[in-house]
């Protein structure tokens, strides 16, 4: 059969309310409050304070996330295989390039251009880590994270190995905001590898659903969060792996295509 | 190093591009050696190069059903899916193996994007025009989802959109969906087309040639953009015991710069390494190898030291760009197709546009067009942010 097991080696969180995991569990098990008014910026220690300055947003918020999740496996980010998945990549930067090639398609910068390609935040990781494994750059819109999800846990399978995925999305900018109704950042990450009876973590075992709809997040603040940023459609998931008991999720992967997850946290 | 794996069939693939409309009019253009270039007539405003532009796009609108997405974008996919049969194929294959038993993995670079710049360009008071509010238009995902659409498939579904190597690691994508059982087919491919952010994104990073591209020649000066849509079944070797086969699949990462390659062609390295070693196979098995040959003189110089380092003088290798223009995200796909016709059809097309090879390029290099019949054939893809694939193609009796 299909069931894929993995063991959850690490974990890293950032958006409103959510700080870094260890900050966010009790938020996602509904012990402390959740103040989504504010986001602290992502200042992931990987790039150097230049690179952090001029790195696009989503560049900042997938680090953030893969970083603490590599940490948190006591991994060499380095080593592992990345999966990035993103519904729309870097907002501010397809604003940038459409409004200057609408009035002065001549003075584009080539850097904002390389940095327009959707795998630049996993092409920065990469570079970053030192990383020469496969990485790659996934999107399935308001699928993307049941999408990643997925690969990475193949991936796994496949290499026998950790694999590192992370999906972020950032706000919208300027008439963007029409169609995307994004505005703020956020990104997760994982660490998941082939399960070690031995090992420490939660484990996730997906097996494919038809037809079935996502479980709903429980909480107000997840359900207005997830409307603020198509990453947060992970919110269910985390609550699960911040929990004290096993559970079932179920994660949209595609169009009538869900996956069952069962967590044991 | 990874472990053999099994040959997957391709039971069905199709390609549109500039060079041809359908396998049989680009396997023609090759052989002629008559290429799709052209002086560009598409930017919102002149620059001066050369294109590879789809003829009659525009008048290929998407199925009603599909009406709100409609973008140049899915119109080339749909105009893709509809040539050499394999809508029908496609739909086939649905019906026989189920909806949530077929998986569609895409690549892209750019996607729709270009209905996003044309959003801006009629923006009313600041704000897009009711005809673009439409969220799937601005998303790179907007590929995989009308295709996903179109075939009604209920399985698994991505975009993979790592620029230049897109449409090839879709492959790699789709195999290990298939082997690890979450899928019993898939149709994998890409499409890109033409739009101002590649056109002038590569003009600002001085990457675009005046005349049309010329691949591994000493006096080449970039890249000639160009557009394209294919796609191609993936099913276990049993099911088309005739058909080509992927032999194998490499990814890797170059960790060493956003638009340049690594100066020793690291990532490329271990991209066919794996390859290589997925498909059980060692580097002079290999008999044709479809370059990435941009020819940008970073590309061309890196990936040349690279094939003349690893195979022997016998193994033959081409640039196709001159025929194409570089597609970019659809390269992958459009780069597999020749390698497939050149395994079914038994030729190997030359590097059109080269005529004074750099003294960097091995024994390798075709120039001109070959009459062989290769049976392993390697295709290389290779995309900004240093993301590598590699792909292995065998003829039906060779795997």
């Amino acid at each position: 059969m299909s069931a894929l097991a993995v063991r959850v080696a690490g974990i890293g969180l950032w958006g409103p309310a959510l700080a870094g995991w260890p900050a966010s569990v009790a938020v996602l098990r509904g012990e402390a409050p959740a103040d989504l008014s504010t986001t602290q910026k992502p200042s992931p220690p990987l790039l150097p304070p230049a690179e952090r300055r001029r790195a696009p947003e989503t560049v900042l918020f997938a680090a953030q996330a893969a970083v603490e999740a590599c940490a948190a496996a006591g991994l060499s980010p380095g080593e592992l295989p990345a999966v990035f998945g993103s519904a729309q990549g870097d907002i501010a930067i397809t604003d940038y390039m459409c409004a200057t090639l609408a009035t002065a398609p001549f003075e584009l910068s080539p850097t904002k251009f390389h940095n327009s390609v959707h795998n630049a935040a996993v092409g920065y990781w990469t570079i970053a880590t030192g990383c020469r494994a496969a990485s790659t750059a996934l999107s399935a819109w308001t699928d993307t994270v049941g999408a990643s999800l997925l690969e990475a846990a193949i991936q796994a399978h496949d290499t026998q190995a950790p694999v590192l995925v992370a999906v972020y999305d950032s706000a919208a900018v300027g008439p963007m905001a029409d169609p995307i109704h994004h505005d703020c950042g956020f990104a997760f990450a994982l660490v998941v590898d082939v399960d070690d009876p031995a090992a420490p973590g939660p484990r996730l075992v997906l097996e494919p659903l038809d037809g079935a709809g996502a479980t709903e997040p429980d909480a107000a603040w997840a359900r207005e969060l997830r409307e603020r940023n198509s990453s947060a459609i992970a919110l269910p998931l985390l609550a699960a792996l911040a929990g004290t008991t096993e559970r079932r999720v179920r994660v949209a992967a595609g169009p009538g295509f869900v996956l069952d997850v069962t967590v044991r946290p | 190093m990874p472990q053999r794996q099994s040959p997957l069939a391709i039971s069905a693939y199709t390609v549109t591009c500039a060079a041809g409309r359908g396998v049989d009019a680009l396997a023609a253009a090759l052989a002629a050696r008559r290429s799709g270039l052209a002086p560009n007539d598409f930017s919102s405003v002149p620059l001066a190069c050369h294109v590879g532009r789809v003829a009659g796009v525009e008048d290929t609108p998407v199925p009603a059903a599909q009406a709100a997405w409609d973008c140049r974008n899915n119109r080339l996919a749909w105009l893709g899916l509809s040539q050499d049969g394999f809508l029908d194929a496609a739909l086939a294959l649905v019906a026989r193996y189920g909806a949530s038993r077929v998986a569609v993995v895409l690549g892209t670079s750019t996607a729709s994007i270009g209905a996003t710049e044309e959003a801006y360009r009629t923006l009313e008071d600041g704000r897009f025009a009711a005809r673009f509010h439409e969220p799937l238009l601005h998303t790179p995902h907007s590929l995989a989802a009308f295709v996903q659409a179109v075939l009604g498939t209920r399985g698994p579904v991505a975009t993979v959109a790592t620029a230049c190597s897109s449409s090839a690691k879709v492959f790699a994508q789709a195999e290990r969906l298939i082997r690890l059982g979450w899928a019993d087919a898939a149709v994998v491919g890409g499409v890109d087309t033409l739009c101002d952010s590649v056109l002038f994104g590569f003009n600002a990073l001085q990457l675009v040639s005046p005349d049309p591209c010329r691949p591994f020649d000493a006096a080449r000066r970039g890249i000639s953009i160009g557009e394209a849509a294919g796609f191609a079944l993936l099913e276990r070797g049993d099911a088309a015991p005739g058909a080509p086969r992927l032999a194998g699949w490499g990814e890797s990462s170059d960790a060493h710069h956003m638009s340049s390659p690594h100066p020793e062609g690291l990532g490329a390295r271990l991209a066919i390494a794996d390859a290589l070693a997925r498909a059980g196979l060692t580097a002079d098995a290999v008999d044709y190898i479809n370059l990435h040959g941009t020819a940008t003189p970073a590309n061309d110089a890196v990936e040349a030291a690279t094939i003349a380092a690893l195979f022997p003088a016998t193994t033959r290798a081409s640039s196709t760009k001159g025929w194409t223009g570089h597609t970019l995200g659809a390269a992958g796909i459009v780069e597999a197709v020749i390698c497939l016709i050149a395994l079914e059809r038994g030729f190997v097309p030359g590097t059109l546009n080269c005529v004074d090879p750099d003294p960097v390029c091995g024994p390798q290099l075709a120039v001109a067009n070959e009459a062989r019949a290769p049976r392993i054939a390697l295709s290389n893809s290779f995309g900004f942010g240093g993301s590598n694939a590699a792909l292995l193609f065998a003829h039906a009796g060779a795997a």
